[in-house]
């Protein structure tokens, strides 16, 4: 009996999914305990009379999907290539800036669209996805590091976003935009989580029904083995950038949506830490090789859900980057390969000693 | 044979060399401005800065301008370096940052070029520049929260959204607000967080305080992307905004696209930040010119604070960014 919980709790321990899993349990038992009417959710209606649904739970959802769409293609590119693409925040600018370019046309206040929003999105993904083939290209075929890349674009992807509408900042003001970040009529639910949602299932898809999972892990694990077994390194690095730049042109569509306007220096700022943080809390080694994409996808919505309680618990300016680091240090030291061996050896040493009741 | 080429070949150089410095002092009369600047891309402010003085140092208006960009202090300095050799007779800068300029500004001064700052100010011997054209950040709040104070609300409960913690326009705009809730106690801080210049986290921390249920009537955000995404929240939960509404909205800055929701009566106020500098810093070269001493240092530019119920189309045209 002792020895099956053992191997239990081993089990969990072992599991990818556990750390994920265990911060949402920390933080809901921390809110249920704080003010259980965090988890209040009300029905209401907007401003434009389309009824809504909202509370905390929402917002969760709401606004952690932009960051959950961008940990499905950070997961790929980093068990691929074992680094991590820094210029997702810069490179959603773009993308953002070039559906606003061609909604708006050269007139940056258009009184009605110059083209159909679906076409400005396909255009802003051909544009994201020829950004990610311009990484994927300094990383696979000419074994840049990763980071060092991605630097490129982190450094000049804003000014290009800028460039793109002439420095202008573009207003939107029809009503079928604003749908993509806030809410289609008659459906109470943000669409942001259902964009989300499209994407998890595509993904899992694309997982289930192709070799990518696989090629991608082995090339993480072993490029050479992976390369005598057949496979082209080379190409499957590039084509995880490729998948996360399209992954960038939804995330893009999202944040451009929310406002149906455009900051160049501030939209999507930092996103780019959270996107591997996202990973990293799903347990997924950063460098390389065995990923759990549901895990790293819970971990972008526990990111939000820890800001979400930190804005609730009306934390200050200046104490809420503290809070978060020592929130997300916890996280990553219990989520590290060393610390998880030292929690399966004490679940060993407890194993022999039968006598002691584990909790 | 070939050293001979070569000797005329270096002549000739030194010929052609000799023309291009003796075409540099023959510039027709203008007056040569070299002027640093951050990156207009930076923000609306200084695209606007940028376009302003772009459109006063021109030809036209006797002047021969070089400009040179960078948000890094030492691109900045190199920039001014070039400029004093390039002989330039006044420098016009407006410093990324503070500290490092002092041993540039004297080169300058020692080959008798005049410096203006604008926008920002520097931690340097006031001997080193003739004149500094500033925004007073504090006066901006005060300014806001002066209008709000008219505007007789009984309570007046705050959500104050701040800029980037530290910079000079969010510590001149949130200290005119501190002072005036320390002071009255009437006045109360539903809420106050940074959302670091970003619509989208003012979106949050707005949507949080509506989550949590507190009642506010104000919001304070120190720009107008922040009171953009500050309204979005209003939107989602229906709570109405604006003249004559529930919820007081305050921004600054005045961008064109604010300045026209205050127009419509969706916004309540917006205070200036002025961004346009060439004019005064035109006068102060035509005085310097005619040889005049200016009568003070630090000048502090004229900021307007717009009422929604006062607006008129004029002002969004001439004053929007």
């Amino acid at each position: 009996m002792t020895v099956k919980k053992d191997s239990m709790i081993k089990k969990i321990l072992g599991m990818q999914l556990f750390i994920p899993l265990a911060a949402i349990l920390i933080l809901t038992l921390v809110n249920l305990i704080a003010d259980p009417g965090f988890f209040a959710i009300k029905f209401g209606y907007n401003s434009a009379g389309n009824p809504v649904l909202s509370g905390y739970p929402i917002t969760i959802l709401d606004f952690g999907s932009e960051l959950a769409i961008l940990a499905i293609g950070m997961t790929l590119v980093t068990a691929a290539s074992g680094g991590q693409d820094i210029s997702v925040g810069a490179a959603i600018a773009i993308s953002g800036s070039v559906v606003l370019r061609v909604l708006c046309g050269t007139d940056s206040r258009p009184e009605t669209l110059q083209a159909p929003i679906i076409v400005a999105f396909l255009v802003s993904c051909v544009v994201a996805m020829i950004f990610g083939a311009f990484n994927g290209v300094l990383v696979a075929y000419l074994k840049i590091q990763p980071m060092i890349a991605t630097l490129i674009l982190f450094t000049a992807g804003r000014s290009i976003a800028a460039w793109i509408n002439n420095n202008e900042l573009p207003i939107v003001s029809d009503e079928a935009f604003t749908y993509f970040g806030g809410f289609i009529p008659g459906i109470p639910i943000p669409t942001p989580f259902f964009m989300a949602l499209a994407c998890v299932i595509v993904m899992a898809l694309v997982l289930k029904f192709t070799n990518l999972g696989l090629y991608t892990q082995a090339v993480g694990i072993n490029e050479k083995s992976a390369r005598l077994n057949g496979l082209n390194p080379a190409f499957i690095k590039f084509l995880t950038f490729v998948i996360l730049g399209l992954c960038v042109a939804v995330a893009g569509l999202i944040k451009v949506s929310r406002l149906s306007s455009i900051n160049y220096s501030v939209i999507a700022k930092d996103i780019e830490m959270d996107a591997i943080l996202a990973v990293a809390l799903g347990g997924n080694a950063l460098s390389g090789g065995k990923f759990s994409m549901t895990a790293s996808i819970l971990g972008a919505y526990v990111i939000q859900y820890l800001t979400t309680t930190l804005y609730k618990f009306n934390v200050g300016a200046s104490e809420l980057a503290a809070y978060k680091a020592i929130v997300v240090i916890a996280l990553v030291v219990m989520s590290a390969p060393t610390t998880r061996q030292w929690l399966a050896s004490v679940g060993k040493k407890l194993k022999k000693q039968p006598v002691k009741e584990v909790g | 044979m070939k050293k001979k080429l070569m000797a005329l070949l270096l002549a000739s150089m030194m010929v052609v060399g000799l023309v291009g410095c003796g075409g540099k002092d023959d510039n027709g009369g203008l007056i040569k401005v070299g002027i640093i600047n951050n990156d207009p891309n930076e923000s609306g402010y200084r695209t606007a800065n940028d376009k302003d003085m772009k459109a006063m140092f021109t030809e036209e208006n006797g002047y021969d301008a070089e400009f040179a960009y960078s948000l890094k202090n030492d691109e900045q300095i190199s920039a001014a370096q070039k400029f004093i050799q390039d002989g330039v007779d006044y420098l016009l800068l407006s410093a990324a940052d503070t500290a490092g300029w002092d041993s540039v500004l004297k080169d300058a001064q020692a080959e008798g070029i005049k410096v203006i700052l604008f926008d920002r100010t520097i931690d340097a011997d006031a001997s080193l520049y003739e004149a500094s054209i500033v925004s007073d950040m504090a006066k901006e709040g005060q300014t806001a929260v002066d209008w709000l104070k008219g505007q007789g609300l009984s309570k007046v409960n705050v959500i104050h959204i701040q800029g980037v913690m530290g910079s000079a326009a969010q510590k001149g705009r949130s200290g005119a607000l501190d002072a005036q809730v320390a002071a009255d106690a009437n006045w109360s801080i539903v809420e106050q967080q940074t959302a670091e210049w970003n619509a989208e986290k003012a979106q949050q921390i707005v949507q949080s305080v509506i989550d949590a249920g507190k009642e506010f009537n104000v919001i304070y955000a120190e720009n107008d992307d922040m009171a953009k995404g500050a309204v979005a929240a209003l939107d989602k939960a229906n709570i109405s905004h604006g003249v004559g509404k529930d919820v007081i909205v305050m921004g600054f800055d005045c961008n064109k696209w604010a300045l026209e929701e205050l127009l419509k009566g969706n916004w309540n106020y917006d205070g200036q930040c002025n961004p346009f500098q060439a004019s005064y810093i035109n006068d102060i070269i035509k005085k310097l010119e005619k040889g005049e001493s200016l009568s003070e240092k630090v000048i502090i530019m004229d900021e307007k604070g717009f009422d929604a119920s006062t607006i008129t189309q004029e002002d969004v045209d001439k004053y929007g960014i």
